[in-house]
């Protein structure tokens, strides 16, 4: 209350300075992006024309329509679709396999449970950048290579998600796993029925940030898709990119950045209420 | 309805004992509260009667069927948990019928059953709320509501109201008491609160470092304490307790007198002792008197006797019937 009421008296002055900052800052990143989308509207000679337009031109549709069902290697629409199911296949399995290891390494005592926690979360330490040859190697043998499994399955299984959940697990109040055995709830019923429903939140704060981090995935699929129709977005983009003496079809470029911005854009808006609740407070 | 019966039940975790063998028969629709300071297993014994803990040696029955082996939800009982264990996601109807679905019990009939335990615990109005829209005491009835939904054999309380204000836990007591006695369910109830015990217990159990100090009814055990440790435990203020010699008794190695037994005089009686302080409470006041070499001893006299000035010298004085004689064992002599 009182940290509130000192920022009241704050206000004058430094409240303005305040927010001009923050203006200035959310225009600061805003600018790029804007650009990138009074690129996408206009013809390829107005941008290589200096000056660089600033407002947007009349060629939305045209370039957009040109993007999504032309494209430069691969229609946009496929690039994307197959983005969506990359990113999907990774959160839904990242989310399933990460509650259902944490649920077995809180609540049962097997041989080798913590030996099996501490090796997952030894992987915690190694980023894909450094095994990427070895799973090439392992992927390719198993012929998935331009392949949604080989898309996703590498990338399916998450430390960080079961730490998290590990974590969240220990906060639940082990009367409630009593109450639920003498309710006579077998372990999977006290998992479908009162661990997950609790976890919800979690869950949905994990899905926006691990969707996120599905869509942007650029190099495992830049290695695996060679095939053009099995092209992720954002990969897509550096392949649009021209090599030699091709001419760069800017518009379309920037339309399919633009493009590559909205799912993850609109799964951070619709889920926003969730995710924020699923960060601050665990429901209890 | 059911009886149960604990025969030497031994608990340890690894080499440490933690109830050395306690044996007691309740019978159908008994009362029992099971009352000890916080460590001495009250709380391990109960949850070894819900099946939450296993059972080192000896044999639990329930109705006369070993229940040592069976999960909690076999041994048709239910248990009140201390901080109510409510499922925080669910609507007070659903946490109560919860356990019916698991037992796939038909629709109409959870329907049926719910709504007579809420009507028994008034809380009709409540029953889409969740939890955290409930006051302390609702979810303890809501706690009471799932137990008594089952219909179990035999009710576990694992110190139901401690979570509670002082003024809901009296007010409480009285519920659990009245709905014990018309739901006629044997009951095993774990408390610290020696007033709870007195209160709602047929019989209890006073235990002591994992062992049943004495069984028996409460006013038997306030009367009649089989051990320097039930004479101290129960009884607010606890009994004072005088080395045997000091008051001439030749056998044993300490008496102990409940504070209500001690008369203050002017005239010499049996010590003199100087009033350390005063605690009046209007209905009664408690004095607390120093004796020469120092010990205090507590005093409970009528509220309406004048108040003894602190300072002042008096003598204390008690019959012969009201010294309780424990041996260098702690047992009664």
């Amino acid at each position: 209350m009182s940290d509130q009421r000192g920022m009241v008296q704050r206000r004058g002055l430094g409240h303005w300075f305040t927010h001009l900052g923050l203006i200035i800052g959310v225009l600061f990143i805003f600018f790029p992006i804007w650009l990138a989308f009074v690129a996408s509207t206009v013809t390829q000679p107005e941008i290589v024309r200096p000056p660089m337009p600033l407002l947007p031109g009349g060629h939305f549709i045209e370039n957009y329509s040109k993007a999504l069902f032309a494209g430069v290697n691969a229609p946009v629409a496929t690039m994307m679709l197959n983005s969506l199911i990359m990113a999907l296949g990774i959160t839904i399995g990242k989310i399933v396999i990460s509650l259902t290891s944490a649920f077995a390494i809180v609540y049962f005592r097997f041989p080798g449970r913590t030996v099996f926690f501490w090796l997952i979360f030894l992987t915690l330490m190694l980023p894909v950048e450094v095994r990427i040859v070895p799973t090439y190697e392992v992927i390719a043998n198993f012929g998935m290579l331009n392949s949604y499994s080989g898309l996703i399955f590498p990338l399916i299984a998450s430390a960080t998600a079961t730490f998290l959940f590990r974590q969240f697990f220990l906060t639940v109040p082990d009367e409630l796993t009593e109450a639920a055995r003498v309710d006579g709830a077998s372990p999977m019923q006290f998992f479908f029925h009162i661990l997950l429903p609790m976890s919800r939140t979690n869950i949905a704060a994990l899905f926006v940030i691990l969707f996120i981090y599905g869509w942007n995935q650029y190099l495992w699929p830049l290695l695996i898709t060679t095939d053009p129709s099995m092209n992720t977005i954002v990969m897509g983009i550096k392949q649009m990119f021209p090599s030699g003496d091709d001419l760069a079809d800017w518009p379309v470029i920037m339309a399919t950045s633009i493009l590559a911005m909205v799912p993850p854009v609109i799964v951070v808006i619709s889920m926003q209420k969730l995710f924020i609740r699923g960060l601050v407070d665990s429901e209890k | 309805m059911a009886t149960l019966t604990l025969d030497n039940v031994r608990k340890s975790f690894g080499a440490t004992d933690v109830i050395h063998g306690v044996n007691i028969e309740v019978t159908d629709g008994e009362f029992i509260v099971i009352v000890g300071p916080s460590g001495c297993g009250k709380s391990t014994l109960l949850r070894m009667v819900a099946g939450l803990e296993g059972i080192t040696s000896g044999e639990i029955r329930i109705d006369g069927h070993r229940v040592n082996e069976a999960e909690p939800m076999e041994r048709n009982i239910a248990m009140v948990f201390q901080n109510y264990a409510l499922y925080p996601h669910m609507s007070v109807f659903d946490n109560m019928a919860y356990g019916l679905k698991i037992a796939k019990t038909p629709k109409d009939e959870i329907a049926a059953r719910v709504a007579s335990a809420a009507k028994l615990l008034q809380l009709e109005p409540y029953l889409q709320r969740k939890p955290r829209e409930l006051s302390g005491g609702q979810r303890q009835r809501v706690a009471m509501g799932r137990a008594i939904v089952r219909k179990p054999a035999v009710f576990l309380f694992d110190e139901p109201l401690s979570n509670l204000d002082a003024k809901l836990r009296v007010q409480m007591r009285l519920e659990i008491k009245q709905l014990q006695r018309e739901l006629g369910v044997t009951s095993l109830y774990v408390t610290h609160d020696q007033v709870e015990a007195m209160t709602l217990a047929d019989r209890m159990i006073v235990m002591n470092a994992g062992v049943a100090d004495q069984i028996g009814k409460p006013l038997e055990v306030y009367e009649n304490p089989q051990t320097e440790f039930v004479a101290g435990f129960i009884g607010s203020p606890a009994t004072n307790f005088m080395p045997a010699g000091s008051v001439g008794v030749s056998v044993g190695k300490t008496v102990g007198i409940r504070p209500e037994h001690i008369q203050l005089t002017d005239t010499p009686t049996r010590l003199k002792a100087r009033v350390a302080y005063c605690e009046a409470l209007g209905a009664e006041t408690l004095v607390h008197l120093r004796l020469p070499h120092g010990q205090l001893i507590t005093v409970r006299q009528g509220g309406h006797l004048p108040l003894p000035s602190e300072g002042t010298d008096l003598w204390l004085g008690w019959h012969d019937a009201a010294m309780m004689v424990f041996g260098a064992d702690g047992r009664r002599i």
